[in-house]
């Protein structure tokens, strides 16, 4: 038995939007259908959620309902001879390393954050450093488990006729609940990386060593100093690695300090931007060369800092990500780095990645091939949102599109522009199922 | 190590059980509801159990408990730890005016849990050695007019695991109860569960599964509970009865 209770501070990772939302936090999967039923008769809509690492409004349903999944985290079959594992879509990244690495097995893609759910690296079909090779999350789902509010639970593969898995893959929560996800993991013979950093002098230096590296790392990744104008525009340090074939199985068991509350906003003056980049990037020049590193530092730096999205204050910040096709890729990025030091709101983290030609399965699977870059921009009210009006405009120029698990403020028209199969996917939208997110969209059309 | 859990479907059984699991622990799951048994078990094998087994029971039944304990030790080849973690909240202002309600919490919380406690510490007991962790509750510390049908079970069950470890003492066998703190599982669904004071199953898991290994025989989860409790056991009762709490 569980129900849904009003709930403040169910925020997003951005912590931006703050409205009350009616929360249910079920244990078990038959607990699913009689939510649904609940809204229904309530005429309310719902969303699923998940670890809430999403920044924007895609993960949120204010003045409705959200069903929390992560209580559903139970691994329900893991063969390592056929190498998948089943588990529930509330199960974590973090839950699943340590089990996978036990039989010298790892997750096929990730996000820079290990405490996502299975069922939001569906919702949002995400991508990580591996992207060239291996494609999105959503490329290595064999079968999932879709509960409809009609009541179906739908079981659905890759070659599902109806499109429901194509839509349900990146399709932001809107089809339905994920239950369940059976996924392939792939071979890693330890839970070390064997890494290389280069830094690079300016945008060219980043395309020149993508390009070399792509072949001969699984895993590549850079950050930028968007501070750096002129000759060292889009200066910064690229990180490349595959998994170290021999050494421990075991992540180092720790957890990391934690931010204990909200900074105030005078922590994050345009100074100490400044000082945290420079020193960003002089600690990692000096590492500059090659390593082994535990893979936990290699894919999930940010997680060593539990709950860093307080440093940003009350008023929460704005990640943006971007991605412009390969024959735009060189100019518009440039643009948007010239564009972000100008304006001088100096972002903590801008990484840059190039994805790779695999096809995404998702109707609205944000990665494409071409560049994608992402920036946090403390939430400073207008300057901030007009700054990311004039990115958009650069992004829209080049025909690229736009991550919804990251801003909060997509403009309409951008996501019509960026996802040419919003059409086909808007017939497999449960019709009990909405967000904030898919409210605004809705209301511009 | 062999781990029975006695009422393995709770939440924070199932949080405890995940700490034995990536141990590599032999587990003895026992509860009621044998489709959420097996869907515990399948995880926990996942997670790293070595053995993973089931056995249906109402654990309420006072019927055969001591020849149904050796069962369950047989089934997985003896036994290290056992964890006691069934029981019911009830409703208490019904059960005030209803002898029928107010006997079934007492009977599931305190008779049947004493029946169960006695026949582990009886198998410790033979074995010489080995840990019961009996999971009691702060309701039992002082009765309050919210639930003081259940804290009084919770407090004879606390006062039994007392005296056996009173019995135990300077012996190989262990037994320890430990007080949980409001916390978050379907037993408190029905809370406003405001404030601070709320723990997650995991934090209390963390001292049942600590508890198994060191300390005792009373201690509470999350910690700061001990010295809440022990303000609240001294306060006067021209105060304590203003309260509303
Ligand atoms: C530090 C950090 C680094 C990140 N790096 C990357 C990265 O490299 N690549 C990348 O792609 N993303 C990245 N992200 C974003 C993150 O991976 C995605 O937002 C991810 O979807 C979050 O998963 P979650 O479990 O927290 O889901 P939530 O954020 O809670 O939800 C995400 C979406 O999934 C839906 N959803 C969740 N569970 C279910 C379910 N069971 N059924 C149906 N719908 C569901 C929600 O409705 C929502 O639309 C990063 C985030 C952070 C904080
Ligand atoms: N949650 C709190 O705030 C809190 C505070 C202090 C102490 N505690 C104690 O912590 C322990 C665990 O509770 P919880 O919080 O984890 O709640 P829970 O998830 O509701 O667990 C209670 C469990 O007891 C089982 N149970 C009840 N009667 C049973 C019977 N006759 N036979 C077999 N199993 C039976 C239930 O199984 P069914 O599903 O089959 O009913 C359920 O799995 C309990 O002893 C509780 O009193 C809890």
């Amino acid at each position: 038995m569980t129900r849904f209770a009003p709930t403040e501070g169910v925020l997003s990772w951005g912590r931006v939007i703050r409205e009350t939302q009616d929360v249910a936090r079920p244990l078990w999967r038959e607990d699913l259908p009689g939510l649904l039923r609940e809204d229904t008769a309530a005429g309310r809509s719902c969303l699923a959620i998940g670890a809430r690492r999403s920044y924007g409004d895609s993960g949120l349903n204010g003045g409705q309902t959200v069903i929390d999944m992560t209580g559903l985290d139970r691994g329900i079959a893991f063969d390592p001879a056929r190498r998948t594992m089943r588990a529930e879509a509330g199960m974590t990244f973090d839950a699943l390393l340590p089990i996978l690495l036990r039989s010298g097995h790892f997750l096929p893609v990730t996000p820079g954050t290990r405490f996502v759910t299975l069922g939001g690296a569906v919702a949002n079909d995400v991508h990580g450093k591996n992207h060239h090779g291996a494609g999105t999350f959503g490329c290595w789902v064999r079968r999932l488990g879709l509960l409809r509010s009609d009541g179906v639970e739908w079981e659905l593969t890759p070659d599902d006729p109806t499109g429901l898995f194509a839509a349900t893959v990146g399709g932001l929560g809107l089809t339905g609940i994920i239950t369940w996800v059976e996924f392939e993991v792939i071979p890693a013979g330890s839970a070390l990386m064997d890494t290389e950093t280069v830094p690079f002098d300016d945008l060219d230096g980043f395309f020149a060593i993508a390009a070399e590296s792509e072949a001969g790392f699984d895993y590549t990744v850079a950050w930028v100093d968007c501070l750096a104008t002129g000759a060292s525009l889009g200066r910064g340090i690229f990180s490349r690695g595959r998994h170290a074939p021999t050494g421990t199985r075991l992540l180092a068991d720790k957890t990391g300090p934690a931010v204990p509350f909200e900074f105030p906003e005078l922590a994050l003056n345009g100074l100490s931007v400044r000082a945290f980049n420079t020193l960003y990037n002089w600690r990692s020049r000096m590492k500059a060369g090659k390593a082994v590193v535990p893979a936990l530092s290699f894919f999930y730096p940010l997680d060593a800092l539990r709950h860093w999205n307080r440093i940003y204050g009350r008023r929460g910040m704005y990640q943006y990500q971007s991605v412009v096709p390969p024959s735009a890729a060189r100019e518009a990025t440039r643009a948007m780095l010239q564009t972000i030091a100008a304006a001088g709101q100096g972002s903590f983290l801008a990484v840059l990645k190039t994805f790779g030609d695999r096809v995404s399965p998702g109707l609205l699977s944000f990665p494409r091939e071409g560049t994608t870059l992402a920036l946090d921009f403390p939430n400073r009210g207008s300057d901030t949102l007009s700054l990311l009006d004039r990115l958009d405009a650069i992004v829209r120029e080049a025909g690229g599109r736009l991550y919804p698990a990251k801003d909060g403020r997509l403009p309409p028209d951008l996501f019509r522009s960026g996802y040419p199969a919003l059409g086909a996917f808007e017939h497999h939208v449960d019709p009990q199922f909405s967000s904030r997110f898919w409210r605004r969209m809705q209301a511009a059309a | 190590m062999r781990v029975i859990i006695l009422g393995a479907t709770s939440a924070i059984a199932e949080a405890t059980a995940r700490l034995y699991a990536k141990e590599g622990a032999d587990l003895l799951l026992v509860a009621r509801r044998e489709d959420r048994l097996l869907a515990i078990r399948d995880d926990l094998l996942i997670r790293g159990a070595a053995k993973a087994e089931v056995a249906v029971r109402d654990l309420a039944d006072p019927h055969g408990i001591e020849a149904d304990f050796a069962r369950f030790v047989a089934q997985i080849g003896g036994v290290d730890h056992i964890i006691l973690a069934y029981g019911i909240l009830g409703d208490q202002g019904p059960a005030e005016r209803d002898p029928a309600q107010a006997e079934e919490i007492l009977r599931i919380n305190f008779n049947s849990a004493a029946a169960w406690t006695l026949a582990a510490a009886g198998a410790l007991e033979k074995l010489g050695r080995g840990s019961l962790v009996v999971i009691g509750s702060v309701a039992g510390d002082r009765g309050r007019r919210a639930n003081f049908i259940y804290g009084a079970a919770k407090a004879g069950l606390a006062t039994l695991v007392e005296g056996l470890a009173h019995r135990f003492a300077g012996q190989g066998p262990r037994v320890v109860v430990v007080k949980p703190g409001p916390t978050i599982t379907p037993m408190t669904e029905s809370f406003n569960r405001k404030g601070a004071l709320w723990a997650t199953p995991e934090q209390v898991a963390a001292v049942v599964r600590r508890a198994a290994d060191r300390g005792g025989p009373v201690l509470y989860a999350p910690w700061h509970w001990r010295f809440i409790m022990l303000i609240i056991r001294h306060l006067p009762t021209f105060i304590f009865n203003r309260m509303n709490i």
